[in-house]
């Protein structure tokens, strides 16, 4: 009988670029606070958040995706082409089909690479990079794309106290490629449907149709539970990710949760017991929060600010709406 | 079997005095979490959690509206554990 000779992939796969786009507008605090009937003050002492970047009206999800892999390919040294799987990672593509990705990858040049959208909320990009591993070192892909990308002030509610007054826009994207050595350690993932209703869609598609008079469909979440679920009980997730990859909180050079609250970044640094001189990444209080786009956004601040370089370990984790959450350390590129 | 309740105080008086800063002869039976010692809904949770590990007891979250006062959770904690 004929055996079927198939590509092996490498051992290991790493990121080769980064990039981000935000949107243009920077909301504070005294713009949003009075629908709420809140105040910046009440706002930076439950959040952290100082200001929100959004995106003007004319500025789509997929254009913000495709400025941010536009750097990350650029930054990668390869060419569009040569991208053979593009995975965008958001919850706010305003179409329920077809996903973003195939035109994202059409607009970049990257045409006929595989390309799909996954759900899986702020754990979105952490999912992303977790599948780019696999399809790299099974040698089913060369080189991924990996996006996160949200455009989520389409899908605020200006007078929800709960979670739309932290929402932000933009997109990161990298280029995960062949390495030459270990530089993206095994994803610990997980989820738990048992709590959906922790952060949801108001109302269904469907429900909206059936009565017309319901409000379009923005997002809720019950804050103080979600506060307790990732300040306390995701510990243990990020350090199964640091031991999963051989190393001790002690190896890890930079923190680089989801930015959902900077009080939630600073419990969480206590639960997992990470060194006092580690970089955090705290983007949020500039950038609010951006879901899925929030990691590679944070990351790419940590750059600017000097306070990363190419080569350090990074813990990453992601976690939100589903419930659903992913961890990982990354050598950073 | 039930707790006493004054050692479930002191042991509360000792994570809200960790968590906020408020010192622990202030932490009173009587007192109210938001008006009296003026601690917002994420702290309280925080509380919650470590009082949950302190007691080896569980305080469900939809259960954490109703402890306004500090003998509210005392009483709680004392007949969960």
């Amino acid at each position: 009988m004929t055996q079927m000779t198939i590509r092996r992939g490498p051992e290991f796969s790493r990121v080769l670029g980064l990039g981000a786009a935000r949107g243009e507008n920077l909301v504070t605090n005294d713009d949003i606070a009075g629908p709420i009937d809140s105040s910046d003050e009440w706002i930076r002492q439950r959040t952290g958040i100082v200001t929100r970047v959004r995106a003007g009206a004319d500025v789509s999800v997929l254009d913000l995706a495709e400025q941010a892999s536009r750097n990350a390919i650029a930054q990668a040294g390869i060419e569009p082409g040569e991208i053979d799987a593009v995975i965008l990672s958001t919850i706010s593509f305003p179409h329920m089909t077809p996903g973003g990705a195939p035109t994202l990858a059409d607009r970049l040049g990257a045409s006929p690479a595989a390309a799909w959208d996954i759900s899986a909320a702020c754990a979105g990009y952490c999912y992303g990079i977790g599948q780019a591993d696999a399809l790299v070192r099974s040698g089913q892909s060369r080189n991924v794309l990996v996006i996160g990308a949200e455009k989520m002030s389409d899908f605020v509610d200006p007078t929800d106290r709960s979670i739309s007054f932290l929402l932000g826009d933009g997109a990161g994207a990298v280029v995960i490629g062949a390495s030459d050595h270990a530089a993206i350690g095994p994803t610990i993932w997980g989820s738990d449907g048992s709590r959906a209703e922790l952060i949801r869609q108001t109302n269904s598609w469907l429900e909206l149709r059936e009565d017309p008079t319901l409000p379009f469909p923005t997002l809720r979440q019950e804050g103080q539970s979600v506060f307790k679920w990732a300040s306390f009980q995701l510990a243990p997730i990020a350090l199964a990710a640091i031991e999963a990859a051989g190393l001790t909180p002690a190896d890890i050079s930079a923190f680089i949760p989801h930015q959902a609250n900077m009080r939630i970044i600073d419990q969480m640094i206590k639960q997992i017991g990470l060194p006092d001189d580690i970089a955090v990444a705290r983007d949020i209080a500039d950038s609010g929060n951006t879901s899925a786009a929030s990691i590679p956004l944070a990351t790419e601040r940590l750059y600017r600010d000097n306070a990363v370089k190419s080569g350090d370990l990074a813990l990453q984790i992601g976690f939100g709406a589903g419930l659903v959450y992913a961890a990982q350390v990354v050598e950073l590129p | 079997m039930a707790l006493p309740q004054n050692e479930v105080l002191a042991h509360l008086a000792e994570i809200v005095s960790e968590e906020t800063g408020i010192d622990q002869a202030d932490i009173q039976l009587d007192k109210s979490f938001t008006d009296d010692l003026d601690i917002d809904s994420l702290s309280m949770m925080t509380i919650v959690t470590l009082a949950e590990e302190k007691f080896d007891v569980r305080i469900p979250d939809e259960e954490v509206k109703n402890l306004v006062t500090v003998g509210d959770a005392v009483t709680f904690i004392a007949n969960q554990g």
